[in-house]
């Protein structure tokens, strides 16, 4: 019995292990370490749900900062009128929303045509929403309902766990193996019975769901929010590039990505804050130009040739 | 009993006509071959029944149903299936997980997991590749590339199965191996409308041949018809002996 369940035992329990330490945390460790960890959470939901869609998909989108926005717009206007949690799952709601709409637009298309498209798009909502404050509401950002770190850092693990769990049914589920088949050959797909656009629409929108959900939570963090903020690009090219880093293929390799690019990317900011970006560039060119597969690819290889094995 | 029948299909290509007016049809239980000189149409009216293409003029219908403008997902659920001249198989899955693929999408809500995998096994072991379903699709010969696209067709259960070329660029042994398989899947009740080149193999196994040139329709009949015919000699046959010898 137990080797039948051995290779879903194990990493179950160091999962549960993990998740127990982790909500502990905040009890023990300085508040440092609980915005560090809001961070690491923030951009692991921000990977993992990029990559479940375009992982399999090769469809690279780059609107995850309009989720993001979305999601931090619904705080704003509702902050006042819900309690916390509601205002949470609406900004997922709305981002699943505009990504059926984006869904909708732009499936169709593929390849860079896909990828310039969604970034398209996500700047058109920017400037939208920007032209709709000024000229509409009257005035360029929104003041925002505040939360205490600790409810962030809660509310933000809950969104983690929700996000894995949603990345990994998927990937399970017949709906893994369609995204797959038409990152592979769509039109074979299509050719087996896949109603290949629904699964892409569908799927992209559940997978924003909680990029949404976290832009909704983080932003009380800020008190502020004005759409150069919610609608940094930056959040559109940091999933792609923190899931290559770790490794497309597996989940693992999205939130070793996401863990060790956010970790990376604080430690050099406060070491070398001038020649930050430049050894972070340099790091990321080595990982990607001597192991395509990601830092899973480094671990993979260390572990073959070690002589245990 | 007819299972497919197509009226006046035609489809153009900007201004060139690929097709022109092509009647067929396709008898339940039937092997049909579609032959026919590079640039003929051949593909071409696979793509229109399969959905892939809509044609610019004329009728499909499948089981009696008109299927003209449906898209190929809808037109697989319905029982019709089909593979590519160049294969598109799942190059990164395993052969195993190409045909899962097909299976579970093809499945009734509910079924088990472990039963449609054992489905997708049976089907790697009738088409000869029980011994490579672990091996990543890109990694086969070509020859067990269009295995793995047979076995993925059938998993979605068709009742007619579109066959293109799928013994071009396979040496004789590979050759005569299909054969044997083209005819257990006819033995399994399924009609088999082909594409095909190697006249051994085509000449072999239809009851019926079908040929275009250029678009239209020029002859149709029995192998022995087929065969026998001058005008077939003349634009098809003749040349392609003389090609082969």
């Amino acid at each position: 019995m137990i080797n039948v369940h051995h290779k879903i035992f194990f990493p179950l329990l160091f999962s549960i292990l993990i998740l127990i330490a982790l909500a502990i945390i905040p009890g023990y460790a300085p508040g440092y370490y609980t915005s560090l960890l809001n961070s690491i959470f923030m951009y692991t939901v921000l990977t993992v749900s990029w990559a479940t869609f375009c992982g399999p998909t090769g469809y690279i989108s780059l609107t995850s900062a309009a989720f993001l926005g979305v999601g931090m717009y619904t705080t704003a206007i509702l902050g006042e009128a819900l309690p916390l949690p509601l205002i949470v799952l609406s900004g997922g709601l709305a981002s699943f929303l505009f990504a059926l709409l984006v869904g909708l637009a732009s499936l169709r298309i593929r390849g860079i045509f896909f990828a310039m498209f969604t970034l398209g798009l996500s700047e058109g909502l920017r400037h939208f929403i920007n032209w709709w404050e000024i000229r509409i509401v009257g005035g360029l950002g929104r003041w925002v309902i505040s939360a205490d770190n600790i409810t962030i850092y809660y509310t933000m693990l809950i969104i983690l766990v929700m996000t894995l769990l949603t990345s990994y049914i998927i990937r399970r589920s017949k709906f893994g193996f369609a995204l797959r088949s038409i990152g592979e050959e769509e039109e074979a797909a299509a050719h087996i019975g896949i109603n290949v656009n629904a699964v892409k629409i569908i799927t992209f929108a559940i997978t924003s769901f909680w990029i949404g959900a976290t832009g909704a939570i983080i932003v009380t963090q800020w008190l502020y929010v004005d759409t150069t903020t919610a609608f940094d690009v930056f959040y559109s090219f940091t999933p792609t590039l923190m899931a290559l880093f770790g490794g497309i293929g597996q989940i693992y390799g999205w939130i070793l990505g996401a863990v060790v690019f956010t970790v990376i990317a604080e430690l050099l900011l406060t070491e070398f804050p001038y020649y930050y970006m430049l050894i972070f560039g340099i790091m990321i060119i080595s990982v990607l130009l001597f192991f395509p597969s990601g830092l899973i690819g480094v671990l993979l290889k260390v572990r073959k040739e070690s002589p245990t094995e | 009993m007819l299972i497919l029948e197509g009226e006046r299909v035609s489809k153009n290509f900007g201004g060139l006509a690929a097709l022109l007016k092509v009647d067929f049809h396709i008898n339940q239980g039937e092997v049909v071959g579609l032959i026919g000189p590079n640039g003929a149409g051949k593909t071409t009216l696979f793509n229109l029944i399969s959905g892939a293409l809509s044609p610019t003029e004329g009728v499909i219908s499948f089981k009696g149903e008109d299927i003209t403008r449906l898209k190929p997902h809808q037109i697989c659920k319905r029982r019709l299936a089909r593979t590519f001249q160049a294969v598109k198989i799942f190059s990164t899955m395993t052969a195993f997980e190409n045909v899962l693929t097909g299976a579970l999408f093809s499945a009734p809500t509910g079924t088990p997991r472990s039963d449609v995998k054992s489905e997708a096994m049976e089907l790697l072991d009738f088409v000869g590749l029980s011994a490579k379903t672990r091996i990543l699709a890109k990694d086969l010969t070509i020859a067990n590339q269009k295995r793995v696209e047979v076995a993925r067709a059938l998993a979605t259960k068709p009742e007619l199965l579109l066959l293109d070329e799928v013994v071009a660029g396979l040496n004789p042994t590979e050759v005569t191996q299909f054969v044997e398989l083209i005819k257990k899947i006819r033995n399994k009740k399924i009609t088999v409308f082909m594409i095909e080149h190697v006249m051994k193999a085509i000449m072999n196994i239809s009851d019926r041949i079908i040929v275009l040139h250029y678009g239209r329709k020029i002859a149709e009949g029995t192998p022995e018809e087929i065969a026998s015919s001058k005008m077939v000699i003349e634009v098809y046959l003749g040349k392609q002996t003389h090609a082969e010898s």
